[in-house]
């Protein structure tokens, strides 16, 4: 019997991950985290208490098993682990990367109360990326059944949604309208915190569960949702469309050239690996002197990309104070590393053109904070007499998103005031086998609660259908002479 | 709503192109096979085209569809890398790698008894299925074609077939009327002056032009813009216009807009973003060209 720990027995010191030097990293697109190894993985492992009640499994959107998965780690059962949480989340490679564990499971972990918390997502990585380069794959015995789901948009939601309806046996199509899966994983998250083969490589595993994938299709214009249901054959559907409608200012100088939202610089970044060009055909904007407005993780995001893309200097402007700050704490520190500077507590307030439609600085100024607001956050107010100017050629706005509008303009969908999509507590929308989940629902958030959304919207939908499921087979002991770890279990149903 | 087939839904590998024609030097058109856009295509509508892998992605407007046939038709000019080097690379029987639509807000076609339709250049293609769409409406409609010289001149037959009237205008004089597409419309409200609806399709400076001569006499005029875009279905925010007091993207709430409103200076300075990029991309294409003809 092991000897029961204690915050004083564990090591005390969080295990270091190696990360790429600011320095260097802040000139290429490769990964600056660069994971665990095996030894450090198990080292890490040893720092859980087990405690008998654990609060991270709450503070996990889609409550993975934690403390169970990191003792399959320090058991060296790497599979076992993956096993477990796989059960719950489907891309552990993508979430140990992008959650913001500070906010969720690290952030109320027992440890971290008089330690540096566990570190949970570092481990999950380590075993999302195990399996990818193992090619395990989870693939359940699948009885078939008659139903066919469609799922709109290949984001986190609908790959979430569309792995959980495979397994219950549907023919699953999700559709994409642009010409490469993915959704925000592709478009949206560069490579140096999330690599495109990640997102291949679990793309993959939902194409060997049957899932299909159809590109370059614009579903609500190519064909409607209600075509879907009534004339394509489909029994079920899921809109996973994202929020992508990026958020303006509205200042004088809007419009200037070299003034762009985030998502429009990321996607040609990312999607269309502008920063290869001129080895690829979609062009950059290029400015020397760059500023981004916002200080979420599409801000830090764009921040980095700009550095990496050669500009001289880089600049976030955010009207609250760093503490305010919504991004990942990582993405944050990772900038400030790379030499990005930050002017916390100031406002555009006008954008200044050469007077030949190009951008030549922004106006800003410095802000204080107030009263709270509904948010609960201190409302940042102008200084008056404070502005100041920062020469730039390039302005990102990464300052929020709307809902993508093309659903709502080519169905009947019952829509709130904002633009998203009403469902109810199933995540059904006002159309019957119609169900939507993420962002398009929630507004911007994050990609576990999407995931966790896609997986929710599942199980009202096999409801829906009256699919009885059986649930995922946990096997943790021999049985008829067959080693659990063969993986060679059959689910058959037995009676009428 | 028009009425149509029931959807049928196929996977395409790539986007066969059947035809190839050329309209002259700088213009040719595609006729793609895609059974599902062409059922699904409205007068007004878009698609984005890669041609290859790591092609940018382009807007191009539907210039016609054929649901029996099941191809939509793109006329597309030469003017920049990516449009040159498709002249080169898609003839019949090739493939474009990308192509998703049909985007935008389809055409409202008005119960409009009296329209002129303008087409602009390349612009004669995109005003044709707005035309046509008019005229199966029962509307009166007059053609306005306007092209630099009449070796330039193409689709006057189609149109010939669904216009009451057709003028045509060349800039050299060359053929039909010398003068610019605001001669034409300002000799056709001289004769008409019940005309409901006026359609200007064409280069920005021209439908700006096509408005201003419209504006003194008050009769709506619609145009349909052209900005850089690259998603197409409403997440970068590329393609924002200004239309009146408001930011529209012209991929989702567009592409047609109140020609009256909308102000054409921003989006001619907005076109010019990647000039220096396109100029230099054209001319290491056009080297690379003229490197691979040169005989080892």
């Amino acid at each position: 019997m092991a000897k029961k720990r204690t915050v004083r027995t564990i090591p005390q010191e969080r295990i270091p991950v190696s990360e790429l030097d600011p320095f260097i990293r802040a000139r290429n697109f490769e990964e600056v985290n660069c994971g665990y190894t095996e030894s450090e993985a198990i080292r890490e492992s040893e720092r859980c208490l087990f405690c008998p009640d654990p609060k991270c499994i709450d503070g996990c959107p889609v409550s993975i098993n934690i403390p169970a998965f990191i003792q399959k780690i320090g058991e060296r059962d790497f599979r076992g682990a993956y096993d477990i949480i796989t059960a719950t989340n489907l891309l552990p490679a993508v979430c140990g990367r992008v959650c913001p564990q500070e906010n969720q499971c690290e952030g109320v972990c027992t440890v971290g109360e008089s330690l540096v918390s566990v570190a949970i997502g570092r481990m999950e990585r380590f075993v999302g990326d195990l399996a990818i380069t193992n090619g395990w794959i989870n693939k359940p015995y699948i009885q078939p059944s008659e139903f066919k789901i469609g799922i709109v948009g290949s984001g986190p939601a609908g790959m979430a949604c569309a792995a959980d309806m495979a397994k219950a046996g549907c023919d699953v199509t999700v559709f994409e309208a642009f010409h490469e899966a993915g959704g925000v994983l592709r478009y949206g998250i560069p490579d140096f915190r999330l690599p495109n083969t990640v997102v291949d490589a679990e793309i993959e595993k939902l194409e060997q569960l049957g899932v299909k994938f159809e590109c370059n299709t614009l579903v609500g214009r190519l064909f409607t949702i209600d075509e879907m249901i009534e004339e394509l054959g489909f029994d079920a559907v899921f809109i996973g469309t994202g929020a992508g409608y990026p958020t303006l200012l509205g200042i004088p100088g809007d419009s200037l050239n070299g003034v762009l939202s985030a998502n429009e610089l990321l996607t040609r970044c990312n999607l269309m690996r502008a920063r290869d060009f001129p080895n690829v055909d979609t062009p950059l904007p290029l400015g020397k002197h760059v500023v981004v407005v916002g200080a979420g993780n599409t801000a830090m995001d764009a921040l980095r990309v700009s550095k990496r893309l050669g500009a001289e200097t880089v600049a976030c402007v955010y009207r609250r104070s760093k503490n305010e700050c919504p991004a990942r704490a990582e993405e944050v520190h990772h900038a400030e590393q790379e030499g990005i500077e930050f002017h916390w507590l100031a406002n555009p307030v006008d954008i200044l053109g050469d007077g030949n439609g190009n951008v030549r600085a922004v106006r800003c100024i410095h802000m204080e904070l107030g009263e709270p607001d509904d948010s609960g956050r201190r409302r940042p107010v102008p200084i008056p007499g404070s502005e100041f100017e920062i020469e730039t050629d390039e302005v990102v706005y990464a300052i929020g998103t709307n809902a993508n509008p093309i659903i709502g303009q080519t169905s009947k969908l019952k829509l709130n005031k904002r633009g998203y999509i009403e469902t109810d507590s199933n995540l059904m929308t006002s159309m019957a086998g119609v169900f939507a989940g993420g962002d398009i629902v929630t507004g911007a958030a994050t990609v576990i609660e999407a995931m966790g959304a896609g997986r929710k919207a599942a199980r009202g939908m096999k409801d829906f259908l009256g699919i009885r499921d059986i649930g995922p087979l946990r096997i943790d002991r021999s049985l008829f002479g067959i080693d659990a770890r063969e993986h060679n279990f059959m689910r058959v149903r037995v009676g009428a | 709503m028009i009425t149509h087939e029931k959807a049928v839904f196929a996977r395409y590998e790539a986007f066969e192109i059947l035809t190839r024609e050329n309209y002259s030097e700088v213009t040719y058109m595609l006729e793609v096979h895609h059974p599902m856009m062409a059922r699904a295509a409205q007068p007004g509508q878009f698609v984005i085209v890669m041609s290859h892998a790591t092609g940018e992605r382009i807007p191009l407007t539907i210039a016609d569809f054929d649901r029996q046939k099941g191809t939509i038709t793109l006329v597309i000019q030469a003017v920049g890398k990516t449009t040159k080097e498709m002249q080169q690379t898609c003839q019949a029987g090739t493939a474009l790698y990308g192509m998703a639509g049909p985007m935008g807000i389809p055409s409202h076609v008005t119960n409009a008894r009296r329209v002129i339709c303008v087409g602009g250049g390349l612009g004669v293609a995109p005003v044709y299925p707005q035309a046509r769409a008019l005229k199966e409406g029962g509307a009166y409609v007059i053609g306005v074609l306007g092209y630099r010289t009449k070796d330039l001149i193409f689709w006057e037959d189609k149109f010939r077939a669904i216009c009451d009237e057709l003028i045509i205008c060349t800039n050299d004089g060359s053929a039909g009327l010398k003068g610019f597409v605001t001669d034409g419309i300002k000799q056709a409200i001289a004769q008409y002056p019940d005309i409901d609806e006026i359609i200007a399709i064409g280069p920005p400076v021209m439908m700006k032009a096509s408005a201003q001569a419209t504006k003194p006499f008050g009769i709506k005029t619609m145009v349909s813009l052209n900005p850089i875009m690259v998603d197409g279905t409403g997440m970068c925010g590329g393609c924002r216009v200004k239309v009146g007091e408001k930011v529209k993207f012209a991929c989702v709430d567009g592409p047609d807009f109140d020609g009256h409103q909308v102000d054409f200076d921003d989006l001619m300075v907005r076109l010019r973003r990647y000039k220096e990029e396109e100029r230099a991309a054209t001319e290491r294409w056009s080297e690379s060209c003229r490197m691979a003809q040169v005989p080892a």
